[in-house]
């Protein structure tokens, strides 16, 4: 039986030949693999982006100076499967009788939901204790950044929250 | 190939159970696992009805229970297996690429844990990937976008979900069966390590001739005559992981991943419990650069230890600091993830106000002064008498430490991990609120001050 890992005999000659035959088969492979993962590496990298669209989150008669309140507003094209995560969650302040701030409700240390204290005039998150001043500033706790903020106007006498991305604050 | 002939290892015989039994257990995940995934809808709005109807159904409910205690058998039992292989310092020559295998496929397991308990998507399943993105929005310069690749797009949402479910149910047990494929051949190839022996340090000339020789003198069949304990051992693992599944069940489904329930308390499962806790109590400016670095340097160790090691004694004795590392690893994990069940940190937001019999009177400026202490949020993070958190000093001889006007100073002034009270109490609030912590004694004040 000829041994498969044996030399050619006159492997001089062939150099040539099987250089190709390699070239041929690894651009071949490489080819074929890219053809696949381009498409594939790009689906997974094309990120879905939320609208951004005023929703209103209701009448601001409704809302008493000075208190805080949770509001809710749903993503403006949400996937037919999203069922209850297409919403945010947003605590609206009536600072006087103009104006409103839109605080997100995560906790700038990890994320997690910060909690509105009526009687303490706080935000108090549950994860890590981070808390936060009626205004959004950092009261206590790891929070490195005060609470970040919706844009917000009012429009014939109702509040709308612009939908924008889960703020991240990494730096 | 079954029948080949394996160091006798002797004493150490049943050390060498915890790679097999690791293995046993994952391919009982694959088999629950597919169980599972055969019901369960992937679709943010259904995931959590899915998981009720499975849990619902009496097998259904056993499968997710043996998935669940199987995942944490998985996590102990490949912990043991490193340890092991540490400690006998197996990773040296020739089996370098044994160990690096190794490295990876303890690396994919916890994945699987991260990931598996995020498909469980209650609330904290959700939160947990919000927590997931917010971590990774701390990596330099490209934080964002890794953020938002985690959840799929700029908002958690109905993509996010179905990225987990792929990860946790393809790529990583694709790797894992290729990384598993690749250490077990490496472990056939480069045969058992032989259970150390002091003195006898690892020479990468002479080692392989001195191995076969071993197995030539000193050898047994794998099969059955070593395979047995490892059969063995698997059975019981498997039955104690299918007894706990019917006797105790799989975890509690939370409330539903609705972003708008913002009464949420986030916890990890029991395995990353130690790493909320470490990123608890860590101080603030380091906590980006723990979260970064540490599992980069656990990383690099793993990759390095065999290419900086790959020669000398492998008997633990002669190598203490082996031991030291191993103490130093375990302990840490294992009083961090006490604490982490503890959570003093957290502010404790459903703690009922104080019963009469802790406070005293029932009307009057001491009763006024409990009530602020509860409405203010003071009791979320204070103890007093056994009730409310723990993140602050326990407050209930408060009266005996403190003077009035140390009091006054550290409400108004507040401190790192206190907010402050300025401008958020009325003078009369401040009264009440000082008289009853003031009232807050183990022993009957002295007559002079009583008058105050």
């Amino acid at each position: 039986m000829a041994d498969p890992f044996r030399e050619p005999p006159d492997a001089s000659d062939d150099y040539t030949r099987r250089g190709f035959l390699t070239w041929i088969s690894v651009g071949a492979g490489s080819v074929a693999g890219l053809l696949v993962a381009i498409p594939s590496v790009a689906f997974l990298l094309g990120l879905r982006n939320i609208p951004q669209v005023w929703a209103n989150v209701g009448r601001a008669d409704d809302f008493t100076v000075g208190e805080t309140r949770q509001v809710a507003f749903a993503d403006p094209s949400p996937l037919p499967w999203a069922g209850v995560t297409a919403q945010t969650a947003a605590w609206l302040r009536r600072v006087d009788q103009d104006r409103f701030i839109a605080f997100s409700i995560n906790c700038t240390h990890l994320g997690c939901p910060v909690r509105w204290l009526p009687n303490a005039q706080l935000f108090m998150c549950p994860c890590h204790g981070g808390v936060f001043y009626a205004d959004g500033r950092v009261a206590s706790g790891p929070p490195p950044q005060p609470l970040a903020t919706y844009p917000v106007r009012i429009r014939d006498g109702h509040v709308e929250i612009l939908t924008s991305p889960l703020p991240i604050s990494g730096r | 190939m079954l029948t080949h002939t394996v160091p006798r290892a002797r004493k150490s015989r049943w050390f060498y159970v915890f790679g097999s039994a690791t293995l046993f257990v994952f391919m009982l995940q694959v088999v629950t696992g597919i169980a599972l995934s055969s019901a369960y809808v992937t679709g943010s709005g259904q995931a959590y009805d899915s998981l009720r109807f499975i849990t619902a159904n009496p097998l259904g409910r056993v499968i997710r229970g043996i998935h669940d205690f199987g995942a944490s058998a998985m996590i102990v039992l490949i912990g043991i297996h490193t340890v092991r292989v540490y400690l006998m310092a197996s990773y040296k020559y020739p089996r370098q690429m044994n160990w690096l295998t190794g490295a990876g496929l303890l690396l994919l397991t916890v994945l699987m844990a991260f990931t598996g308990q995020l498909l469980r998507w209650d609330q904290t399943g959700f939160w947990t990937a919000v927590v997931a993105a917010e971590q990774a929005g701390k990596a330099p310069g490209i934080g964002t976008w890794l953020a938002r690749f985690v959840l799929a797009g700029s908002v958690p949402g109905g993509a996010t979900l179905s990225r987990f479910f792929s990860a946790h149910v393809f790529f990583i047990p694709a790797l894992m069966f290729a990384f598993i494929g690749a250490h077990l051949y490496l472990v056939l190839y480069n045969g058992i390590s032989e259970p150390p022996v002091s003195g006898q340090p690892v020479d990468p000339r002479t080692y392989r001739a001195r191995y076969h020789r071993l197995l030539e003198r000193d050898g047994i069949p794998f099969w059955p005559d070593a395979a047995w304990r490892d059969v063995v051992v698997g059975l019981a693992i498997v039955v104690a992981i299918v007894v706990l599944a019917i006797a105790i069940g799989p975890p509690e489904l939370g409330k539903p991943p609705d972003p708008t329930l913002v009464a949420a308390s986030p916890r990890p499962d029991w395995y990353f419990l130690w790493y909320f806790a470490l990123l608890s109590l860590i101080p603030k400016w380091s906590e980006r650069w723990v979260i970064l670095i540490g599992p980069l340097v656990f990383g690099l160790f793993l990759i390095l230890l065999p290419i900086v090691a790959p020669r000398g004694e492998r008997h633990p004795f002669r190598r203490p600091w082996s031991i030291i590392v191993v103490v130093a690893i375990v302990g840490t994990i294992a009083y961090y993830s006490r604490i982490g069940h503890m959570a003093p940190w957290s502010p404790r937001m459903d703690a009922p106000p104080l019963p009469a019999a802790v406070v005293g009177p029932t009307t009057g400026p001491v009763a006024d002064g409990a009530r602020v202490f509860y409405d203010k949020g003071c009791e979320f993070c204070h103890t007093v008498s056994g009730y409310g958190g723990i993140r602050g000093p326990d407050l209930t001889d408060a009266g005996d430490r403190l003077t009035r006007d140390q009091m006054l100073t550290r409400i108004l002034s507040g401190a790192e991990n206190m907010p402050s009270y300025t401008g958020n109490l009325t003078p009369r609030q401040t009264e009440v609120l000082l008289l009853f912590l003031q009232s807050r004694r183990r022993f009957p004040p002295p007559p002079s001050s009583a008058a105050h």
